[in-house]
């Protein structure tokens, strides 16, 4: 199997940030830096953080960014090898075994079984996919955390050295190492065995400067002034004790009806208007039209 | 760097946050790739490596900042020109053009910095400078906590008022006539004093550092995890950390516990389905198909001691088995002081626990006479109104210190819930070596019970209640 193609992604943090800025992913200075040292290190990127802020969109857009592939395995209870991994195609196996006991010539029981587990016969899964990929791959392994305990070790090979053990024909080596992302929820704790294997990389809330530079790209035809604005409410909203913070696809949610509306300023009123397209629950609406929209105390 | 590094990971360590070996090697290969000049580049990379939970990166981020100070405080960054800073700030402890300032005139400059710049600037990080010198009292040598100097100082700035100053420096003209711009106006201000103020901790960190060295700082600043807060001494402070960390808590355990139940065992063999599925493979059952099993929930009865003493203890353990009422087939709770109430509709009812926590205390909830705790009336009076509801399906939590205050401790009604319920369990709160000493008769109320746990911390909770389910 040759040599491990290397995955030099981008020369710097700078370069990193740079090619992500062009595909409209506005990373700040971290998540660019961790971008660049995972694939120097050649160990998977663990993201974690609240829902709605560019966890899984990080991955396309480092995708979209190097012109590789993106393979992604949707994470679920209940997953398990055939899905992930491989799996042997046995209805062909069958029509096989058939074909083959229909000639005259059947040959040995030895030389039936060898056929039988050959390439043609795998069906390979997102992991396996990823491995053997000839060209630049992302795998991205989405809400990791969904996965059942015993399930998850069976990412522990791949993760770390990137290659996949399959009984009936040896070990499969990556022929390129792909870059990985791994996303997840917090909704359980993940293995430390799990954990050891990846860099970690929490993604918070955007600053107020990076979630309006954040609407500016994302939002066609939204003024300098508006967008600022709208970073400037989601910013107060956030520091309230609300069940579900807005996300920042909430907030580009609300920029677009602001642009729809055609208002160039923010005021009280509109707020508690358009504030259900930020928050989506009824206790939460009622704080911050008391806090924000309400009278001054 | 070696050395650092290694001292980094020990501190680390001492703290709870465990980090594995080839994490160490990761994090010197990851140096490696990394401008070292850059420091928070550094942070971030080493940050990645070693610290692979969101609850642990505040921990990790003071840890850092003390072993890695010394190198910035010398020359205050003289590349930085955006603001117009006065002369000869050479060494940050310096500020020797402060000097003829009074305290009166640096407030105004601090204001002014404060209303300028959005980001920390060089100006707002000499008047931090200065403020320390002349408050803090920081005498070299002497062992004293940096909290202290922190207070000192931030006590003579008082930041309470400086928002609002800031807000009243602009003219009623001046101010967007609507509430929203106000209360923008004023969010802005708050989040920029609150980095202030961290700058102020900073500073002080960093001549601690110079003063002692890393090691010993590390030290007396070492703050226990989240999930190693003990509930009877925590502060404030610590109580709001808490609160966070217990909501996703609660949520993580619940989904563990639903999942487990699930896989727990598997039902029979589901015939109709199995050969179903067999007709894919030419009538050949390759994979047979097994019913889900759905086994009993058991009930759960939760009485808490809410007096002052153990009252924290109590929120946290009630808003936990609250978030985790999907996994019972029922959760009551109680609370009691010298007298009982149940107050599982105002938890179903409540938003928060905060607001639960308020409503509890409004409505004077489980005070019978004089609001000191008497587990012995709290146990009659609980055994009286609800006993004969008791099934062998339900677990009894009691909740609190079992100090009380010399009152008859009815132990035997403890033994009378036994045997009607399935099992009844005591957390207490207090350190095990303190059971059984003054007013504590715990070991009276142990006889009578399925088990009696120590439960000081988060972690201890999670693990019990991990047990229970």
């Amino acid at each position: 199997m040759a040599e491990p193609g290397s995955t030099e992604l981008f020369a710097s943090t700078e370069a990193a940030q740079e090619a992500l800025r062009a595909v409209d992913y506005l990373a700040d200075r971290k998540i660019a830096s961790l971008v660049h040292l995972g694939s120097r290190l050649q160990k998977p990127i663990l993201v974690e953080g609240p829902a709605g802020t560019g966890k899984t969109e990080l991955a396309k857009s480092v995708a979209r960014a190097t012109d590789a592939r993106l393979i992604r395995l949707q994470c679920y209870e209940g997953l398990d090898e055939a899905k992930a991994l491989y799996e042997w195609d046995y209805r062909r196996q069958l029509l096989h075994i058939e074909i083959r006991g229909q000639r005259e010539h059947s040959g040995d029981a030895v030389e039936i079984e060898h056929d039988l587990f050959d390439e043609r016969f795998l069906l390979t899964r997102p992991l396996l996919e990823a491995i053997r990929s000839e060209e630049p791959v992302v795998l991205l392994i989405d809400e990791v955390d969904r996965l059942d305990v015993e399930t998850e070790a069976l990412l522990l090979e791949v993760l770390s050295d990137y290659q996949v053990s399959i009984p009936e024909l040896g070990t499969v080596s990556a022929r390129r190492i792909p870059t990985v992302f791994l996303t997840s929820n917090n909704s359980r704790d993940l293995s430390e065995a799990l954990k050891r294997r990846c860099l970690y990389l929490h993604i918070d809330y955007p600053s107020s400067d990076r979630e309006r530079e954040i609407v500016l790209a994302r939002v066609p035809g939204i003024s300098q002034t508006l967008a600022t604005a709208v970073a400037r409410v989601i910013q107060s909203l956030r520091s309230l004790e609300l069940k579900k913070k807005p996300s920042v696809s909430e907030t580009l949610d609300w920029a677009r009806t602001l642009t729809l509306l055609a208002v160039d300023e923010i005021d009280s009123e509109l707020l508690v208007e358009t504030l259900p397209v930020l928050l989506k629950n009824q206790s939460d609406i009622d704080l911050a039209a008391k806090e924000l929209g309400g009278t001054q105390p | 760097m070696m050395s650092a590094i290694e001292g980094l990971i020990r501190e680390l360590r001492n703290v709870g946050i465990p980090i594995s070996v080839s994490e160490h090697i990761d994090a010197v290969r990851a140096l490696n790739h990394v401008a070292l000049e850059d420091r928070q580049a550094v942070k971030d990379a080493l940050g990645a490596v070693l610290v692979k939970t969101g609850e642990h990166e505040s921990a990790y981020s003071a840890v850092f900042d003390i072993f890695f100070s010394l190198h910035r405080d010398r020359p205050l960054d003289p590349v930085d020109e955006t603001t117009p800073a006065p002369t000869g700030g050479g060494r940050g402890g310096g500020g020797g053009s402060f000097d003829d300032l009074d305290d009166a005139a640096i407030r105004l400059l601090l204001l002014d910095a404060l209303d300028e710049a959005q980001q920390p600037s060089l100006l707002s990080r000499l008047i931090a400078a200065e403020l320390v010198t002349r408050h803090a009292g920081i005498q070299p040598g002497r062992a004293v906590a940096g909290t202290f100097y922190l207070f000192r100082t931030l006590r003579a700035v008082d930041p309470g008022r400086l928002a609002a100053e800031l807000v009243a420096r602009h003219t009623p003209a001046q101010l967007e006539p609507d509430g929203l711009g106000q209360r923008l106006l004023r969010d802005e201000y708050q989040h920029r004093v609150r980095d202030f103020e961290q700058e102020i901790e900073a500073e002080i960190r960093r001549r601690l550092v110079a003063d002692r060295g890393a090691e010993a700082v590390a030290k007396t600043l070492r703050r226990p995890l989240p999930e190693d807060v003990e509930f009877l001494t925590a502060s404030v402070e610590h109580i709001s950390q808490l609160r966070s960390v217990v909501t996703p808590m609660s949520r993580k355990l619940a989904a563990r516990l639903a999942q487990r139940r699930r896989h727990k065992r598997r039902g029979a063999l589901d015939f109709r389905r199995t050969v179903r599925r067999a007709m894919s493979t030419g009538g050949t059952p390759l994979e047979p198909v097994f019913r889900h099993p759905h086994p009993a929930k058991p009930d759960l009865f939760v009485l808490a001691d809410i007096s002052g003493s153990v009252a924290s203890f109590a929120a946290f353990t009630l808003q936990l088995t609250y978030a985790l009422r999907s996994e019972f087939s029922k959760v009551r709770s109680f609370v009691f002081v010298d007298g009982d109430d149940e107050v599982s509709s105002i938890l179903a009812e409540a938003d928060s626990i905060v607001e639960a926590t308020s409503r509890i205390n409004a409505e004077g909830c489980g005070v019978w006479l004089d609001g000191r705790s008497d587990y012995g009336n709290a146990l009659d009076t609980f055994w009286e109104r609800y006993g004969r509801q008791l099934k062998s399906r339900t677990t009894v939590i009691v909740l609190g210190d079992a100090r009380t205050n010399y009152h008859a401790s009815r132990a035997s009604v403890l033994g009378e819930m036994r045997r009607l319920a399935g099992n009844v369990y005591w957390l207490n709160p207090e350190p095990i070596t303190v059971w059984d000493t003054g007013d504590s008769v715990i070991g009276e109320y142990a006889r009578h019970c399925t088990g009696v746990f120590e439960c000081r911390n988060v972690r201890q909770l999670r693990a019990f209640v991990e047990e229970l389910a």
